[in-house]
């Protein structure tokens, strides 16, 4: 007879019976393969983990492939979580948990697991065949020496949620697809996890009820597994964390960028249009959008990039609060666009999530190396604002404001997110909407004195003319215009004038900008500089750092064009700058050549965000050199 | 948005003409088009802050700036991904899109197909004079096989696009040909264009006089407007030629066209094609109509007019329609209701 489902602890309710060990925090990763749900699994725990009332950043780490050939290397797929009773700011460097589903999973990451860690492997699935797929002789659970390193638990996942499922008539293929909700269970346990959200979200996720049961069974399976069996001693706490009061969700960086987006044009009294072409890891802002009609979100798929571009900027002409949405190669393909955007200075907002280039390079992993390409990527004298979210959750204030500055400035924002953020998900305190600022969008209707390229004092921008006002018909396009009157002109003072009052317009964004943070050590002599989503691991750093009394401050650029005003001054104040970025240091070359400054960067191109702990040692060794 | 009424009745050609200097060569086959859409503008009763004309990059893209109405000159194949924005974020608008073959089948043909495809209700204007004019001479996806121009010494190897075909393909719901110097047929398809709800697209046979003089002149000198011009009347038998020498087009056994003679104080043989609008087999066949190949016996005419007219959802209510839907929906456009989906959670 199967198990039916329920907990087995002695008082049925799901918390165990077994001895508690408290933890600050743990970092675990889930590894399997790319069809063995492992993104399902984090996310679940994650939530967990975050109505537990810990800290929470998370890592999903998966291949571009939708399901490489089972078992194989290329087709691993993890989920890393770091989940605390402290703020923290990184997924954590290496994981204090392993959970493997097959040995390729065990081969891509056993290596990063911490020593004496925990290594729960399914054991099942390391059949000869997958040993095989994963260039295992023998059976590396079986090898010398692995238990005095790691903590392992060998468990027959497989053959436990098989058994759990026998009599529910479900095909073989279904209930193997179920052992990932025994690792859920099983872990939901070791780490005393709040177990009713999940059972909630089966009860909402599966449609036919002996699916809700087969799953449910396996969740309860895992759980009394750890309960029930002498393999684990005892389990562990991660403590609430000290958290701001107030009502919280997970959510990721995506996901915040949409929400931030429509925000934006609600408060704009504005329709939201996004145009899009879908690329990874940028179509989960479209996917999100698209549900959301019942918000007047208007959304299209374009036939292609150059189209979504083209289909937003005309959204713009007519009114509308225009996004496009992308990955670094569609950035190259809306170049032109932007081009014809600066010239006829309508807002618009171009969002790049970032991953490994160039070309198709690695399209699900992050890297910062569009930098270059947004301030300078076009024909042209073509200066753009830019500004980059520094989390999953600064996302939606990043999109927020890119909306605020497109309008007042009438100018294209390119937001540049990356995978990391778009992926990775933090606990969000969700504001009223009520508390979120309005922003200031008025169509011009004015008759008196009109042109089309009639300047604000303030901003230096133009009047947003909308089709249908009456009086004010005007043509715009690509051609150089008039100062005076907005009529092409291909007079040279002009050409270089205009050129010039563009490039004032972005460069008057700094005068509002919110002052720079300086964080860390305030006697310090080095400053650490870093952008976008980098900032979670500087900060850790940099705090590492100065309590091993390492004198170094932190200051992280949110908008890269313009740049913060400060800025130069603050460089100046240090004797060493230290300039950490996913790319092969593109904004140390832009502060080199701002500021005349002998800034040092520190970079990584692995498609990884930093690990604290080598950002840690590489400023260290900095500090040392150059002392 | 002040929105003073405009009396569009008293709309008047002059109404529709920008200050600016028009700035095409003498003698150009885009003046005799700007000037019968300028004359026909005050007769759709639209007033013209309702109008947007949308162009992408090359002579006849300069059109925009000649119209006293919105206008956007834009970038070079992309007027129709330009326009779908504008259209879309505001159905209310009369959209205009005016292209040419080198930028709207060369550079632009991914834009063109998709929107026709969609069927947004807009009208296209693609002038084709079979070569490139602004950048001076080169042979463009229409230029016919052999065509001598700079880019083509030795004289053309792709072969050309047929554009009406190519439109009926992208499956666009109304598809039109007529020639810069037929003023009235350019007018009457105009007014057709307009009154068709959906994707209309125009080709305007037009003569460059610079690069490809006298290119369709086998179809618009004396004998070829005697003799070349298959007038389209929906409904009507498919004839051509002056009364001493009227022609009809049938399908031979082969199902290929054959022309023959017709007296029609004789009756017209049945045999003789009647003109559909709405008959996918007819369009194409009339697209497929090989007018243009030298010395062809019989030659053919070119089929001028409508070749298809065909009613299909429209693109912006199919969209706006799914909006509104939604909009019904409990608690719709409920931020705060948004942000507490998913798990949420309190911290007290």
């Amino acid at each position: 007879m199967g198990a039916p489902s329920g907990f087995t602890s002695s008082d049925k309710s799901g918390r165990s019976t077994k001895p508690v060990e408290s933890r600050e925090h743990v970092v675990i990763r889930f590894a399997g393969d790319s069809g063995d749900g492992m993104q399902l699994t984090g996310t679940q725990f994650t939530n967990q983990s975050a109505m537990a009332g810990n800290d929470i950043v998370t890592l999903p780490d998966f291949p571009a492939e939708i399901r490489a050939p089972a078992g194989t290397l290329a087709g691993v797929s993890g989920f890393q979580l770091n989940f605390s009773s402290q703020h923290i700011f990184t997924p954590g460097d290496e994981p204090d948990v392993l959970v493997v589903m097959n040995p390729a999973a065990y081969a891509v990451n056993v290596d990063d697991l911490v020593e004496g860690g925990i290594l729960i492997a399914d054991n099942d699935a390391f059949s000869k065949s997958n040993l095989r797929k994963a260039g295992f002789e023998g059976n590396p659970l079986e090898a010398e020496g692995l238990t005095d390193r790691y903590r392992l638990f060998s468990v027959p996942i497989t053959k436990m949620t098989v058994e759990a499922l026998k009599d529910l008539g479900l095909p073989q293929k279904s209930v193997v697809r179920c052992k990932n909700f025994f690792a859920l269970g099983l872990c939901s346990w070791l780490f005393n996890r709040p177990t009713d959200a999940t059972l909630r979200w089966i009860e909402a996720k599966f449609k036919k009820p002996e699916l809700i049961e087969a799953n449910r069974r396996a969740f309860h399976a895992g759980w009394n597994y750890g309960e029930t069996t002498e393999a684990f001693a005892a389990t562990y706490q991660v403590p609430e964390a000290d958290i701001e009061p107030g009502r919280y969700t997970n959510i990721t960086g995506n996901k915040a960028l949409a929400w931030g987006l429509m925000a934006a044009a609600a408060k704009a009294d504005k329709q939201l249009f996004y145009a899009s072409y879908p690329i990874t890891p940028a179509s989960d802002i479209l996917h999100e959008l698209a549900a959301h009609k019942d918000f007047g979100v208007i959304t299209f798929q374009a036939e292609d990039e150059i189209a979504a571009a083209g289909v937003a900027l005309g959204a713009s002409f007519s009114g509308s609060v225009a996004v496009t949405g992308t990955s670094g190669p569609g950035v190259s393909l809306k170049g032109e666009t932007l081009g014809l955007a600066v010239m006829v200075e309508l807002p618009m907002i171009v969002v790049n999530v970032q991953r490994g280039g160039p070309s198709t390079g690695l399209p699900t992993k992050p890297e910062q190396s569009d930098l270059l390409q947004a301030l300078y990527g076009r024909h042209g004298e073509c200066p753009v604002a830019v500004i980059a979210p520094s989390s999953p959750t600064d996302c939606f204030d990043a999109a927020f404001e890119a909306v605020r500055v497109a309008i007042r400035y009438m100018t294209p924002v390119i937001v540049l997110s990356d995978g990391f953020l778009a992926n990775g998900s933090r606990p969000w305190k969700t504001p009223s909407f009520a508390d979120l600022p309005e922003i200031a969008a008025k169509f011009w209707t004015e008759t008196l004195g009109f042109h089309p390229y009639l300047r604000d004092e303030d901003t230096l921008s133009r009047p947003w003319v909308v089709p249908g006002t009456p009086g004010l018909e005007h043509r715009v396009g690509g051609l150089e215009k008039d100062y005076n009157s907005g009529n092409i002109s291909y007079m040279p003072q002009n050409h270089e004038r205009m050129i010039r009052v563009r490039a004032s317009k972005i460069e008057r964004i700094a005068d509002e900008l919110q002052p720079l943070e300086v964080m860390g050590d305030p006697d310090a002599d080095t400053l650490v500089i870093s952008w976008g989503s980098t900032y979670g691991a500087l900060y850790a750093a940099v705090k590492e750092l100065n309590s091993q009394g390492q004198p170094i401050a932190h200051a992280h650029l949110r908008w890269l064009n313009p740049l913060p005003p400060e800025i130069g001054e603050l460089i100046a104040r240090y004797k060493r700058v230290i300039v950490a970025e996913l790319n092969m240091g593109q904004l140390v070359r832009v502060l080199r050549e701002r500021f005349l400054v002998d800034a040092v960067p520190i970079n990584r191109m692995q498609g990884q965000p930093f690990k604290t702990g080598e950002l840690v040692a590489e400023i260290k060794g900095l500090m040392e050199k150059r002392a | 948005m002040s929105t003073t009424a405009v009396d569009v009745t008293k709309q008047t050609r002059k109404d529709f003409v920008s200050d600016q200097d028009v700035r095409w060569c003498p003698g150009c086959g885009d003046y005799a088009i700007l000037a019968q859409v300028q004359k026909v503008m005050p007769e759709l009763g639209v007033p013209r802050e309702n109008v947007v004309f949308v162009s992408g990059i090359g002579c006849s893209s300069r059109f925009p700036y000649y119209m006293n109405t919105y206008g956007f000159h834009s970038i070079h194949g992309r007027a129709p991904a330009l326009a779908t924005g504008v259209k879309l974020a505001r159905p209310d608008l009369s959209v205009w899109i005016v292209t040419g073959d080198g930028d709207g089948l060369s550079i632009g043909g991914n834009h063109l197909i998709h929107i026709l495809r969609r069927n947004l209700d807009v009208n296209i204007l693609l002038f084709n004079n079979e070569v490139y004019g602004l950048t001076k001479g080169q042979y463009s996806p229409t230029s016919r096989l052999g065509q001598i121009t700079k880019s083509s010494p030795m004289g053309v190897v792709d072969q050309p696009f047929d554009t009406a075909a190519l439109a009926l393909g992208a499956g666009a719901t109304f598809v039109a040909r007529t020639i810069d110097v037929e003023q009235k047929h350019l007018q009457s398809v105009l007014h057709a264009a307009v009154e068709h709800k959906g994707t209309s697209f125009v080709e305007i046979l037009q003569n460059c006089p610079i690069f490809n003089d006298g290119v369709f002149s086998e179809v618009t000198d004396d004998d070829g407007r005697a003799y070349r011009q298959l007038l389209l009347e929906n409904g009507k038998p498919m004839l051509f030629g002056p009364e001493s020498d009227r022609k009809g087009i049938r399908l031979s056994r082969e199902m290929r066209p054959e022309v023959v003679s017709v007296n029609e104080d004789e009756g017209i043989d049945e045999d003789i094609l009647v003109h559909d609008v709405a008959n996918d087999a007819k369009s194409f066949f009339l697209a497929s109509l090989d007018w243009q190949t030298a010395g062809a016996q019989p030659p053919m005419p070119v089929p001028l007019g409508v070749l298809r007219a065909v009613d299909r959802p429209i693109y912006e209510q199919s969209v706006h329609g799914q909006i509104d839907a939604a909009r019904q929906k409990e608690a719709a456009g409920d931020f705060d209701r948004l942000f507490a989906t998913g798990d949420s959670w309190v911290v007290d």
